[in-house]
């Protein structure tokens, strides 16, 4: 029997008999994309709007007419202009146009939740200045392509960057310091079995894993956030598919260094993530951080899988747009792949 | 005499501490050789530069017929090995676990489904066969080990405290394992506590301080050192130790 079919055998038959883990790790990306994709979104979907009006004059009429019939605002109604600050305060409504007896338009937003009221102003605006005149002006043009400001189209692929190493890194990094905790690492050492194949069998079943969990992520993103894959799908796969190997390697790397479970889970979802999160581009746009954390910034695989997976994604290029991230996410995984096979060789001593 | 274990002048040293002193010794084929002594006594470093897993400072010496400085990889082919910590997969059932290590080990799927059925058959086990090996007890457990060690016929196998919590009359089963092994040839090289065990072993060594201090069968030596038990014959030469644990 071949030495490496018996060990990805062995290693299958581990995920296998935890079918609650296996649930666990197939739902999460389900969970964390919903997550990201719904509840943390920046994007218009019911804006609660009152309006003060001192005449009703034909533009008064026609923009609250326009304000009433638009699916993606409420109406509150009309309200005096002394009620404004306490209709905000409520919450009854989250913004209020005041048309001023010189035909000014006013928009007064409850700004609590910044990004999500400089949205509303942006939409309010482009509503109220939709037919006001044929001068067609920028802002009009810009949300023609995204009327809605889709958040999605922002955080879907930075969120992929994030549930992949995050997922990936988690399943691999307990896999060797669980040997070491139960005894069988030393009989592993022991025996004439090479570290390579070791490294290599306990990543197989996990890409398996992964691909599944792509595939989930992609039709999520497709069907049910409608965020379509703008660019080739063949480039994209393959380009997912090396930064999910990338983040497996991380975690086993993370497992041969980690001296108990507890220790690689900890690095992996605390020292990883929080980092990951903040200079990966995803949140904070990579060209708005300070210089030091901007450095920081190229050695996080997920910064360099950001920002290939929007040239993708959203703006549809090709192989030659992204050549050079593809070259680096491979250069990253190949070091991290040669770093366990030392670092599991140096356990010998 | 065929020595399957030679070894001369072995050292290990880590910095200043030297944890292996210069020991000398050969093991025969199909021999029981009791390797004694305290903890920290340098045992286990002995032990590992014997299986290939670290390189001698200095000395030199031969397992299987391959030499301990350059052939570590060869000596991991031919020895069997089982650890005083338990180190069967609980999550993969009993004959699950004996094809992993027959893998591993390079024998064929034939090979690995008739040796399989041989050893659980010897232990009368095969009811067992697809049983989740964590929902055996250790004793049984234990014995299991052992087999697995010896699943791709080694010449000579390495027994870490093998019996180490176990109940006495499961220390008994497992020895008479042990005993027919090394009556089909086998060589056991074993490290042990527990005295009664030693002397079931045809020669014994005990290591003091990283060097062997006595080297014989456990008869001579109790004669030797005129006790009655080799439990006392081990207080006698342990408690000359200057190192503690």
């Amino acid at each position: 029997m071949n030495v490496f079919a018996s060990f990805v055998r062995k290693e299958c038959i581990h995920i296998l008999r935890d079918p609650r883990t296996m649930l666990i790790v197939l739902l999460m990306p389900v969970v964390l994309m919903m997550l990201f994709g719904f509840a943390i979104s920046t994007e218009i979907k019911n804006i609660n709007v009152a309006a003060v009006a001192s005449r009703y004059t034909t533009d008064v009429r026609r923009d609250l007419t326009a304000l009433e019939h638009n699916p993606y605002v409420t109406f509150k109604g009309m309200i005096r202009e002394g009620e404004v600050d306490a209709a905000l305060r409520s919450g009854r409504c989250s913004a209020v146009v005041l048309f001023g007896r010189d035909g000014k338009r006013h928009i007064v937003l409850d700004a609590s939740n910044s990004s999500l009221s400089a949205s509303a102003a942006i939409y309010l605006r482009s509503i109220l200045t939709a037919d006001a005149s044929a001068s067609a002006l920028p802002v009009t043009t810009y949300m023609r392509h995204n009327p809605q400001l889709k958040s999605a189209y922002n955080f879907v692929p930075g969120v992929m960057g994030l549930i992949f190493i995050l997922i990936c890194a988690l399943m691999t990094c307990v896999s060797v310091v669980r040997e070491k905790e139960s005894g069988t690492m030393e009989v592993l050492l022991v025996s004439p079995v090479r570290p390579v194949y070791v490294v290599l069998a306990k990543m197989i079943p996990y890409l398996v894993l992964s691909l599944f969990n792509l595939a989930t992520i992609l039709l999520l993103s497709h069907y049910v956030l409608e965020m379509p894959v703008a660019g080739n799908l063949s480039v994209l796969l393959i380009l997912c598919t090396l930064y999910i190997v990338l983040s497996l390697f991380l975690g086993l790397f993370v497992s041969t260094l980690a001296q108990s479970q507890m220790v690689a889970l900890l690095i992996c979802a605390m020292v990883m993530l929080v980092p990951m999160m903040m200079l990966s581009g995803m949140m904070f746009p990579v060209e708005n951080l300070p210089p030091v954390l901007k450095q920081l910034t190229f050695i996080v695989p997920a910064r360099w899988f950001n920002d290939a997976i929007r040239k993708v994604m959203v703006e549809g290029l090709g192989f030659a747009a992204i050549w050079k991230e593809l070259s680096i996410l491979f250069a990253m995984a190949l070091a991290l792949f040669v770093a366990s096979i030392k670092k599991f060789k140096d356990r010998l001593e | 005499m065929d020595n399957i274990i030679t070894v001369s002048n072995l050292t290990k040293q880590f910095g200043s501490f030297t944890a292996v002193d210069h020991i000398t010794f050969a093991v025969s084929r199909g021999e029981i050789f009791g390797f004694l002594g305290a903890n920290g006594a340098g045992k286990t470093t002995a032990m590992r530069m014997l299986c290939g897993l670290s390189k001698p400072t200095s000395g030199s010496g031969s397992v299987a017929g391959y030499d301990l400085r350059t052939q570590g990889e060869q000596i991991k082919r031919h020895i069997g090995y089982m650890s005083q910590r338990f180190s069967l997969y609980e999550d993969l059932t009993v004959a699950e676990n004996m094809e992993l290590y027959g893998g591993i080990y390079g024998l064929s799927r034939r090979e690995v489904s008739d040796r399989v059925d041989q050893l659980l058959t010897a232990l009368q086990f095969a009811d067992h066969r697809d049983d989740l090996v964590g929902s055996l007890p250790l004793g049984w457990k234990q014995k299991l080990a052992f087999m697995v060690a010896t699943v791709h016929r080694p010449e000579l196998v390495f027994l870490d405290e093998p019996t180490g919590g176990v109940d006495p009359i499961t220390r008994r089963q497992f020895w008479d394992l042990i005993r027919a092994a090394a009556a089909q040839g086998t060589t056991i090289f074993v490290t042990t506590h527990y005295m009664d065990e030693a002397e079931y072993c045809h020669r014994i060594s005990i290591m003091v301080d990283g060097q062997i201090r006595a080297l014989d069968t456990p008869a001579v030596l109790r004669a030797r050192y005129g006790a009655d038990t080799m439990e006392q014959v081990f207080y006698r030469l342990a408690r000359e130790a200057k190192r503690g644990d």
